[in-house]
């Protein structure tokens, strides 16, 4: 099996970036799986970035800290990664600039800015060199490599565009004539009908594009941002209206007044963004107003880390909001969950007349992976209890709140018809008109907690990857499925044969099917990137249930498969005491 | 469309809610209260098309008394509502109100973006210079010096909201007084004609709990703008010096008026066809995931 890891890594600025996404795009079209992700801290210019690409032949979902290729555009990136390098590791450097002193590695001494310079004219083009360099030591397709630059560069004017495809040349000749003997080779040639490459915040927006969003009021907020970026340039295309407001709590308000009038209307946000958001998950609930909600989750608190990726707030946004009201959150695990999970919490949203919170994380929202195009045939706009024009005409005396079996009542949009909707952010009867009445408070409370019925029947059940003979399930939520889903083949090949129960539409809980999963086996391990296992106690609180033991991150790195083998080899698999 | 309008020929009564009015006898809401009514009659806007989006206080609960749509939205947050509401669907009519505790203090971020962005609707500011629904505290606009029990040695220095106004560039800028009902409703009338964000601040006298404001200090300050010969509410400069002016002359009427493009403008607006009203086509993300191969 092919299991390729380049790490490319230098300062801000560098156009580390541009490498790795060209690379992982010529690695897609070349027939591969892959997975990148990048970790960059909170500053424009300097310090220390990096880009990770993934390639197999086989599903890959989560990143890998065994590199083959480190390509160090600095030598800060030497000091921190060498320690990564798999055995027959090769670090690519230009030691013109970076000096000579990395003794004990095997270095491809490769001059970037000479290159640049002599093939292009402009050593701004050393990231062209380097990507291609990069492919010239695997062998891949240069022709693939050419038209993706091209593609890359298809907004810059020609000269731009030529340059760089002679600097990427330069840097292919460079590396193909000094490959290492029974170095990594690729395959030559395109796939056909190559997948789409994109990150978890592209397949979010293009979800909201499909699934009928049609406002969207965001403030920005790492790692979200690309979103509201996404969505705004492509407003016009898409028929949708994007506002940068003042601050996230006029974004939700604007959504809920949006939404109250008949569109389809999202916000997205990060943690402390979330937190002025949440009088607006009452309002949503009281007033019975549709409101997508996307949550990114980054490390708290406050503004914590912002760069960095956490699953702290689950238990959050499960309970946000004022007094009791219904809610669904959804938690994509990849980047098809994020397309179509979007989707749904779209048309939930509608259904049920709540607020639904979409959770996802930096981890989700910037990785990137290939995939194949999303079946829009497959995509289906639920209403719900929206009356359409000629019903509304037909109404007599229309009741907004209308006391009914579901708990929903019949929608009518204002200046629809001759009908007239109030929507109170006070307790209201029926009409929607204010009321401090003891039963009506009591029943229309009733009503809107009744959604929960309809909602739990909505709610796919988990993941689950169920082995005979299993003696531990692996447990986990959101955006780590990747990384276990590898993590439980590993202990496979040891062995050690497990389940994996993965969960993502997780409120309303799936209470029975996680109970009746846990029950399979002796052990249950939950994984989460929290600290202090929200998951987990959700788990005991819904099922009476307690798992039996944990593996937790926060130190705002992403969850990977060997970082969940090492920390159960400490616990179940050697002795016991964690698991 | 006149003939139209003669033929529908809406009356007061078509506004009239049978919902009980809990606000105390001789307050300053039922002037304003009477003012939009004739407003809306004047310019004969069907109820079912017009969108009033309330804060919460005392003027909060005011859409529940006229027959009309309405959203009671949560303290300080009525006007990113009522844009956004316009902003999808611009057939409606939309009239965004509070107390001024509500719109300058809790909304007070939303009320200064509301003018810069300047979408097309009307806000209409309850100024009974005082936390009513609270029973009685502070609030932005009390007089400096005012008494409370959250400020029992005096209040600061008091917003000026049309001053703030007039120098964020709003495009409307007016005051209103709940006791003359006539100028009031013109103004109202105005500012729901105006193309562009129109903000009426109204004196409401409370009767309960703002002692020092009341109907016969307003009776002895008041005076319009447009009894004054010459003057131009287009004059941005003279408009801030009238908005300065407060103590023993008050002035009313439409101190500010500027046509500048709104916000709906800068927006994507194809065919004329409100969001609202558009068919949810799946197909239109196709050419996106062309773009990710
Ligand atoms: C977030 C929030 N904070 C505080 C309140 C309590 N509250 C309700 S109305 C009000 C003040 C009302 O004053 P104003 O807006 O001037 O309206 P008035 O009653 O004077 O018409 C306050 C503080 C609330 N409902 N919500
Ligand atoms: S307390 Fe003041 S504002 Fe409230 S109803 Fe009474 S008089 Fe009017
Ligand atoms: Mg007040």
């Amino acid at each position: 099996m092919l299991d390729l890891n380049i790490l490319v890594g230098g300062e801000a600025g560098q156009g580390i970036q541009t490498i790795g996404f060209v690379l992982g795009k010529v690695l897609v079209r070349s027939g591969l799986q892959v997975f990148a992700d990048q970790d960059y801290e909170s500053r424009i210019r300097g310090g220390h970035n990096f880009f990770r690409v993934r390639a197999s032949d086989r599903a890959v979902r989560a990143q890998s800290e065994k590199v083959d290729i480190l390509v160090a555009l600095d030598s800060r990136t030497v000091k921190l990664h060498k320690n990564e390098l798999k055995e027959n590791g090769l670090v690519i450097l230009d030691k013109q600039a970076l000096g000579s002193d990395f003794a004990g590695l095997q270095i491809l001494d490769i001059p970037l800015e000479k290159l640049a310079v002599e093939s292009a004219g402009d050593k701004i083009t050393a990231n062209s060199v380097a990507a291609g360099a990069v492919l010239g030591l695997i062998g891949g397709d240069p022709e693939v490599l050419f038209k993706v630059l091209a593609a890359q560069f298809a907004k810059n004017n020609e000269n731009v565009r030529a340059e760089n495809l002679n600097a990427a040349r330069s840097g292919y000749d460079y590396t193909a004539q000094r490959r290492p003997a029974g170095f990594i080779k690729l395959a030559q040639g395109e796939k056909a009908g190559p997948n789409m490459f994109l990150s978890g915040n592209e397949a979010l927006s293009m979800g909201a594009v499909a699934g009928g969003c049609k406002f969207v009021s965001a403030y920005p907020m790492t790692p979200v941002t690309s979103i509201l970026e996404y969505l705004a340039g492509r407003a016009k295309e898409c028929e949708m209206v994007v506002i940068q407001p003042e601050d996230e709590i006029s974004a939700i308000n604007m959504v809920v007044g949006a939404a109250y009038t008949g569109a389809r209307a999202m916000t997205v946000t990060s943690g402390s963004g979330y937190a002025l958001m949440v009088e607006g998950i009452g309002l949503a609930g009281i007033t019975e107003t549709p409101a997508v909600i996307v949550l990114g989750q980054r490390p708290g608190p406050a503004v914590g880390l912002p760069t960095r990726t956490e699953q702290g707030e689950l238990l959050f946004a499960i309970r946000s909001g004022t007094g009791e009201s219904p809610r669904v959150v959804l938690a994509p695990a990849d980047v098809e969950d994020a397309f179509y999970l979007t989707i749904k919490a779209l048309n939930l949203a509608e259904q049920y007349q709540i607020p639904v919170i979409i959770l996802t994380d930096t981890h989700l929202a910037n990785s990137m992976t290939d995939t194949p195009e999303f079946d829009l045939s497959q995509v289906k706009i639920e209403r719900g209890f929206l009356l359409a024009d000629k019903e509304v005409s037909l109404l007599t005396n229309y009741q907004r709140f209308a006391i009914s079996e579901s708990g929903v009542s019949p929608r009518a949009l204002p200046g629809q018809g001759q009908v007239m909707v109030a929507a109170d952010s006070d307790e209201h009867d029926e009409s929607g008109h204010l009321t401090e009445k003891a039963e009506i408070r009591h029943r229309q409370n009733a009503k809107r907690l009744k959604k929960y019925e309809g909602l739990r029947k909505e709610i796919s059940p988990p993941r689950f990857i169920k082995r005979r003979g299993a003696v531990v399930t692996l447990i986990g939520w959101g955006s780590t499925y990747g990384a276990i889903a590898e993590a439980s083949g590993l202990l496979l090949e040891q062995g050690i044969i497990n389940n994996v129960l993965h969960i993502s539409e997780i409120w309303p809980f799936p209470a029975e099917f996680v109970s009746e999963a846990l029950q399979l086996t002796v052990k249950s391990v939950v994984i989460e990137s929290n600290a202090t296992g929200q998951l987990a106690y959700l788990i005991r609180a819904e099922t009476g249930l307690s798992v039996s033991g944990q593996v937790n991150r926060w130190d705002g790195r992403p969850i990977s498969a060997s970082f969940i083998l090492d920390q159960l080899k400490k616990g179940i698999i050697e002795n016991g005491r964690r698991a | 469309m006149a003939e139209e309008r003669k033929a529908v020929s809406l009356t007061e009564n078509d506004y009239f809610s049978d919902i009980e009015i809990a606000w105390c006898p001789g307050c300053g809401n039922f002037g304003i209260l009477k003012a939009v009514k004739q407003a809306l009659v004047d310019l004969q806007l069907p109820p079912q098309k017009v969108l009033f989006v309330s804060g919460i206080g005392q003027a909060g609960k005011f859409p529940h008394y006229l027959k009309c749509n309405m959203l009671n939205e949560l303290h300080g947050r009525s006007l990113p509502a009522a844009a956004a509401a316009k902003i999808v669907n611009p057939e409606l009519t939309v009239i965004a109100e509070g107390g001024d505790g509500d719109g300058y203090g809790e909304g007070g971020n939303h009320y200064l973006h509301a003018m810069l962005r300047n979408v097309d609707f009307t806000y209409l500011v309850h100024n009974n210079q005082v936390y009513a629904l609270t029973k009685g505290q502070t609030s932005p606009t009390s007089d400096q010096g005012f008494v409370s029990k959250t400020t029992p040695n005096g209040a600061h220095e008091a917003l000026n909201p049309l001053a703030v106004a007039i120098a964020t560039n709003a495009s409307f800028v007016a005051r209103g007084y709940a006791g003359d009902i006539p100028q009031l409703s013109r103004i109202i009338g105005a500012a729901i004609q105006h193309k562009g964000f129109a903000l009426v601040d109204i004196l409401q006298p409370c009767v309960s709990f703002n002692h020092i404001n009341t109907y016969q200090f307003f009776q002895e300050r008041v005076y319009k703008v447009e009894d004054e010969v010459g003057y131009d509410s287009a004059d941005r400069l003279k408009a801030f010096e009238k908005a300065l002016e407060w103590g023993d002359k008050i002035p009313t009427g439409i101190l500010y008026k500027v046509e500048r493009p709104v916000f709906e403008d800068s927006l994507w607006q194809a065919d004329g066809i409100p969001l609202v009203k558009r068919k949810l086509n799946p197909q239109i993300a196709v050419h996106l995931m062309k773009e990710l191969i």
